[in-house]
């Protein structure tokens, strides 16, 4: 007997809908298991962690204050992702934006003036295009992998924030904590709806960004350009396209929304810099770009169930005492059987009865 | 022409080799072979005649152990057999010679037929056998040479060789000789004719009509998994076996000949390009004129250059020189692909999948695909924006579907889905909808089934007769002669000088395409 995946003439629209919602199935039945391993009570524990983050209002703002940097850096992954180029680095890109966007209001602190704001944005998103730049030029260049050279540079960048805000950033009044000035208010990404919770614009340029890039991708000549060159480069070239302009567009493009997105949180959330500015942002974005099938609708749906396990981590951590590496292994989890739930999209199952192998044994003698 | 002894088998009345019956392989819901009955006697040449995917090679599998059947048996010198593996059926006594030869490049001729056998044997023996054998069987080849500097005719016969090594009792060829020069597969028939005499059976896979008339005893032919007729080819006209294998009557191309003085449409002066890859085929000093009108074919055995002078042609790769290409008197070497189509010119690659159409993508969106900057005053809008208009390609995807009778399932499909013929018909017909003045076409009608074939061959030469000109870059003598005004052939990388159609045979094509260039020459020879 053996299990064989036998491909289906075409995709099976039922899976397609069907897989991400049995990958989430899944990873809670297996999450229940591992609390009960750990001691507790699954129901109540998958309870704390999935469904009481959902039932007040603060608890919702602070749900979008995860989502919208998930969901703006998957939005740009998934530009990436579809035109077959593979940043993996948008963390580090994350914090290079973080931290181009605070160059004036931390070196240029007394200067006030309604135009910093936007000002900071677009370095942001400058300075994290700037960084995807690098694995761009030297796969354009020197055709390396650019799923190394991202990676890499992740760290780079990590290790110059931490310098920054010990060493030349550190704030002369803060008594020697390892972190910045704090932002004047003109430099505070200010909130949606302050009268009820601290959700900033930073989940608006998420949701633009992500209407912005389905229409991209579904109406115009660049959309069509990132599928086919992503689809297959020779193809690409017979149509006349680039694909070195579009690891260029592409790298950039994600980049650049990955810095966004790190200067929003630093200025709407944090309020300055310090050592750690993200708790994985940027690697999460990635499991969402796939969770929400690279289309960015699907990804702001799936922004908000991965900023969902952000959130019941850290309420589980507080009711139920369990580590807050649970979250970590919920993404894992969910990760994991959205990919293989993938594979039946394309393939059916079978098992098949093998006929006969003990007569192949005797007609070959 | 059969051995005594072999007349004596098949008048006992013995047993046949091999007798399959009804023989079924299904994936999925599809049926590739549908109930198939096949017999092949000792010492004959048996052809298995069909179309791309009427199950021949599914059959062949099955018979050699590498896909098991769904139903059916398949009995062996009347014993019922059920072959596991390729190492089961080579011990039965069945050697098999693919069209996809698996050798490695980089050792030598005697170390790829020992990486093949199931025994040790030390190399010094094997080459010493095999060099016997080689001569025995008329196909020489050098032992101690390596692959990677060898033909494409002498690899096939390193994979000769290795099946003979077994002794088999059956040979299975597939598609021997689409890699082969006519003079080239004149050695090779050669050869089967000994096997044959020694009483070995040898199953011949094809599609060619006039070499399976020449040398096969009989023929089964298939169509859509089914067999459609055994019979003996010779008794047959070569439009008897079409029927057979495609089911109905084959339109044939009607031709016309060429104005004298077209104007000069293409024009290629002293073009070389080195190499891209290790593995690739330099272009050396290629020269050629094509004017209004005319259909210029270029023979040539596969891997002669003949993608690198379409990459050229197309640009795809743009070359150095500018002057090199010349499209309607305008300077286009360094331009890039849009650019050349803008002046009038269509292109339409050899491999269908992921080079001239993306299959996952819709018809409509592979239409757009070649056509997004020649048409771009037509589909798209928004200025900088760029938005396509999806309903203008649609129409257009559908009046180019209606043109060139693509059969497809639903209004706008994917690619993909289509077969390997009206797939092709749809990638000729986006260009020709355009009405190009230049067309450069690889290999229009590799894999296509006849139907189809015709109609595409048809419809270039009528481009031709309405004021463009053609290139068909192809490896079918057959569709060479269908269609072309004037011929040349490639051959590593050099371009022979064309000839008026009119005045050239199998026999000067197959001296072009073997290098020598210069008819006179060859006539001294």
């Amino acid at each position: 007997m053996r299990i064989e995946l036998e491909r289906r003439p075409r995709q099976s629209a039922l899976f397609a809908i069907v897989s991400p919602l049995l990958a989430l199935a899944l990873t809670v039945v297996f999450g229940g298991i591992m609390f009960a391993l750990l001691g507790k009570d699954p129901v109540s524990a998958l309870y704390s962690f999935f469904i009481e983050p959902l039932l007040e209002v603060w608890s919702l703002h602070e749900l979008a204050i995860k989502a919208g940097p998930l969901i703006l850096i998957a939005v740009g992954l998934s530009v990436c992702y579809r035109s077959n180029n593979w940043n993996i680095g948008a963390e580090g890109q994350f914090t290079v934006g973080a931290i181009t966007g605070s160059l004036l209001p931390i070196v240029f602190y007394e200067w006030h003036s309604p135009l910093l704001l936007p000002l900071m944005m677009v370095m942001g998103a400058l300075g994290g295009a700037a960084y995807a730049g690098i694995p761009a030029l030297l796969k354009t260049r020197f055709n390396t992998n650019e799923i190394l050279t991202s990676l890499m540079l992740v760290y780079i960048a990590q290790l110059f924030l931490d310098w920054l805000v010990r060493g030349a950033w550190r704030d002369p009044g803060g008594y020697n904590f390892p972190q910045s000035r704090s932002f004047v208010s003109e430099a505070v990404l200010p909130e949606i709806l302050s009268s009820s919770g601290r959700a900033h614009w930073g989940f608006a340029f998420a949701l633009i960004a992500a209407v912005a890039v389905w229409l991209m991708m579904r109406y115009t000549l660049k959309g069509f350009q990132i599928v086919v060159l992503g689809q297959s480069e020779r193809a690409g070239r017979f149509a006349g396209f680039s694909s070195r302009g579009m690891v260029w567009f592409s790298m950039l493009f994600s980049g650049a929304l990955a810095g966004l997105a790190g200067i929003s949180e630093v200025s709407g959330s944090i309020g300055h810099l310090q050592p750690s500015i993200s708790p994985g942002y940027g690697f999460t974005a990635i499991i969402v770009a796939f969770l929400g099938r690279l289309n960015p609708l699907g990804i702001v749906a799936a922004g908000l169930v991965l900023a969902l396990t952000y959130l019941g981590g850290e309420g589980a951590q507080l009711s139920i005492g369990v580590s807050d590496k649970v979250t970590r292994v919920f993404q894992g989890l969910l990760l994991f059987f959205v990919l293989s739930c993938d594979t039946l999209i394309l393939y059916k199952v079978r098992i098949v009865f093998d006929r006969g192998r003990k007569l192949a044994g005797r007609s070959a003698s | 022409m059969q051995g005594g002894h072999v007349a004596n088998d098949q008048s006992t009345g013995e047993l046949p080799l091999l007798s399959v019956r009804s023989l079924s392989k299904l994936f999925g819901s599809f049926k590739a072979c549908d109930g198939i009955d096949l017999d092949i006697g000792h010492g004959e040449i048996h052809a298995l005649l069909g179309e791309n995917g009427a199950g021949k090679s599914t059959l062949v599998k099955m018979l050699f152990g590498i896909l098991a059947p769904s139903a059916g048996s398949i009995s062996w010198q009347g014993t019922d057999t059920l072959v596991a593996n390729p190492a089961a059926a080579r011990r039965l006594g069945i050697g098999m010679v693919f069209q996809h030869f698996s050798l490695f490049e980089a050792l030598t001729v005697a170390e790829n037929i020992a990486l093949s056998l199931d025994e040790k044997i030390s190399i010094a023996d094997l080459s010493k056998k095999a060099a016997e054998l080689s001569i025995a069987y008329g196909l020489p080849l050098d032992p101690d040479a390596h692959v990677a500097d060898l033909s494409v005719g002498e690899r096939q016969r390193i994979e000769i060789v290795r099946a003979l090594l077994q002794n088999p009792k059956l040979i299975i060829l597939d598609e021997p000789t689409s890699v082969l020069t006519p003079q080239e597969a004149d050695r090779l028939f050669e050869t089967l004719f000994k096997l044959r005499a020694e009483g070995r059976s040898v199953l011949y896979i094809s599609h060619r009509l006039e070499e399976v008339q020449r040398i096969c005893d009989r023929a089964t032919v298939l169509r859509h998994g089914k067999v459609t007729g055994v019979c003996d080819p010779r008794q047959e006209t070569p439009a008897s076996l079409a029927r057979m294998m495609v089911g109905a009557e084959v339109a044939g191309v009607e031709k016309v000949e060429p104005p004298a003085d077209g104007a000069l449409q293409l024009e290629v002066t002293s073009l070389s390009v080195s190499p891209r890859s290790p593995f690739a085929m330099p272009l050396k000093s290629v020269s050629m004129t094509v004017r209004a009108g005319e259909v210029l074919a270029i023979a040539g055995v596969a891997g002669n250059g003949q993608s690198e002078l379409f990459d050229a042609l197309s640009g795809e790769y743009p070359v150095e020189s500018a002057d090199s290409i010349r499209i309607r008197g305008q300077s286009v070497g360094r331009l890039g692909i849009n650019a050349r189509r803008l002046l009038g010119a269509g292109f339409v690659p050899e491999e269908r999948h992921g080079h001239a159409a993306v299959p996952a993508m819709s018809l409509s969106e592979n239409l757009f695909l070649s056509r997004n900057a020649s048409d771009r005053k037509a589909y798209l809008a928004g200025g900088k924006l760029g938005l396509i208009r999806h309903g203008l390609v649609q129409q257009a995807a559908r009046r180019i579907s209606e043109m060139m009778d693509v059969r497809k399932s639903g209004d706008d499909p994917a690619a993909g889905s289509l077969s390997g013929g009206n797939l092709q018909k749809f990638i000729v017909g986006r260009e020709l909808d355009r009405q190009p003045s230049v067309l450069v076409v690889n290999q229009p009608t590799w894999g296509v089934d006849a139907g189809a074939a015709s109609r595409i061959r048809q419809a270039l030469v009528d481009l031709a007769k309405s004021g463009s000109a053609v290139v068909v870059i192809s490896q079918d003598l057959d569709e060479i002669f269908e269609v072309a005004t004037s011929i040349a052939a490639i051959s590593e990388g050099k371009l022979s000088q064309a000839h008026p159609a009119g005045s050239m045979n199998r026999e000067k094509i197959g001296i072009l395409m073997g290098g020598m260039h210069g008819l006179e020459t060859a006539h001294a020879h």
